[in-house]
């Protein structure tokens, strides 16, 4: 029931003064309300739940997320004998400390 | 599909279980709290590939199944009206009430529709002057800013033939009422990823810093619920009681502010009643005063209709993560997804209906049992 697809925003339109968008989902293309999403532009990726665009797919967040996760193995090597902090939340929160420095 | 595909990487999947098994050191009960994410644990078997030290447990996060029996029965007693044109999600028809479902109010005769977006209900209202058009209003936080604005839009167009039969529930109180109940098994949960995109997580802080419980913020796909998994044993296992974001990628810890307000400005927070479980004090959402001529129950008088479970369902305690479905004796043999009894088998989302459907009732029951 609360399932949100990704979809590309590929035009706008607007009905009955109501914002809406052509959203692209790999090829099949359907019609979304982007009311919620008032910063959106064409080429960005949006999760579309019961025909209403909920939130914006954060391209880098997602980028980073799947490079961290398909690194898994090779931060293993690096992995440091404290058994509190594993690889994977020292590789984020470094992340997250370097983004803020 | 690009969002899609990468996160059902087999590869991937394989190093966050061996991450996960390198992490665990003793036994933990985890609930994922979206019925999507049930679905997709159950579907792609993830709970098996667990260490038999992670058990999840499934939450009540299936908005179909939680929407109690007499909202069904007042459904149906409207659908039925000859000037009513009901719509619907499809996964609603099917529910069973007290006496059948939509679909056989609809074999009957009565023009009941699935729609896929409540923004469609205004067209059909627009095109049958002459006709009453009323929306089932059911959903989580996720669904809430779509029907909220269809009740907006037709004030807004003047559209006076659209109502809404309100059934809306929220996450937080729901989490907190397991957190509460004295049975409570649950150490840790995998948060609601879609009701989140929309609420943000701020919510959840201080019920994870109350309680003790680590709370992730958790997406639907396999590798999405497997870091889900991984992140909370981290945090049971360093003794952290956190919320954290592993659905970064379209989870803000504000969430989506117009959508919110959108919500606020439409609906008030109510005392609702979810199948199975039974009232939980402001769990839910109802029309604003201002919206009155919107809300199906007042048009239609059917507030005093009242139904009852049938006795033999135990979907109270699977939605509260207290048993397993195969824990039933119905599970498989009188309550299958075709003539369902109780809310835990209604919509696909549901962990009885997701169990049957991938086979779980040919599984025998001491393997499942151990596994979870």
């Amino acid at each position: 029931m609360c399932l949100a697809i990704p979809g590309k925003i590929v035009e706008f339109h607007e009905r009955s003064g109501v914002r809406m968008g052509k959203i692209d989902y790999g090829g099949i293309t359907r019609d979304a309300c982007l009311e919620y999403i008032p910063d959106a532009v064409i080429g960005d990726y949006v999760m579309v739940h019961v025909g209403f665009a909920i939130s914006k797919v954060d391209e880098e967040e997602a980028a980073r997320t799947y490079q961290i996760l398909a690194e898994l193995d090779q931060l293993q090597e690096l992995d440091t004998p404290e058994p509190e902090i594993g690889p994977l939340a020292v590789t984020r929160e470094a992340q997250r400390r370097e983004e803020k420095t | 599909m690009k969002f899609v595909d990468e996160y059902r990487d087999h590869d991937v999947a394989q190093k966050l279980i061996a991450e996960i098994k390198r992490t665990v050191t003793r036994p933990w009960v985890l609930m994922e709290v979206c019925g999507g994410q049930t679905h997709s644990i159950v579907k792609y078997g993830l709970d098996y590939l667990l260490p038999k030290e992670v058990e999840l447990v499934h939450g009540p996060g299936c908005p179909v199944c939680v929407t109690p029996i007499e909202m069904i029965d007042r459904a149906h007693a409207i659908a039925r009206r000859p000037d009513v044109i009901f719509c619907s999600f499809g996964d609603m028809l099917r529910v069973p009430g007290s006496n059948g479902d939509l679909f056989q109010v609809k074999a009957a005769g009565s023009d009941v529709r699935i729609v896929y977006s409540p923004l469609d209900c205004l067209r059909i209202a627009s095109a049958n002057p002459d006709k009453k058009v009323v929306f089932f209003a059911i959903g989580f936080e996720t669904t809430a800013p779509a029907n909220s604005m269809s009740v907006w839009q037709a004030k807004a167009q003047g559209i006076r033939n659209y109502s809404v039969l309100v059934s809306h529930v929220m996450v937080p109180p729901s989490i907190t009422g397991i957190l509460q109940s004295p049975n409570n098994r649950v150490q840790g949960f995998l948060g609601p990823g879609h009701v989140c995109a929309v609420m943000g997580y701020r919510e959840y802080e201080p019920i994870a810093e109350r309680y003790k419980v680590p709370i992730v913020i958790t997406g639907f796909e396999p590798l999405d619920l497997l870091e889900g998994v991984l992140m909370t044993v981290r945090q049971l296992e360093q003794g952290r009681a956190e919320v954290e974001n592993q659905y970064a990628r379209a989870v803000t810890r504000d969430g989506n502010v117009p959508a919110q307000n959108m919500i606020s400005r439409v609906f008030k927070i109510a005392d609702r009643s979810w199948r199975g479980i039974g009232i939980i004090p402001k769990s839910g959402y109802r029309l604003n005063y201002e919206f009155r001529d919107y809300d199906a129950e007042r048009i239609f008088e059917v507030e005093n209709i009242l139904a009852k479970e049938p006795a033999i369902c135990i979907s109270g305690q699977v939605l509260r993560g207290l048993k397993k479905p195969h824990d039933c004796p119905a599970f498989g043999k009188e309550c299958t997804p075709q003539s369902p009894l109780g809310a835990t088998m209604v919509s696909a989302e549901g962990a009885c209906a997701a169990y049957y459907n991938y086979g779980r009732h040919m599984v025998a029951v001491e393997t499942v049992g151990a596994r979870g």
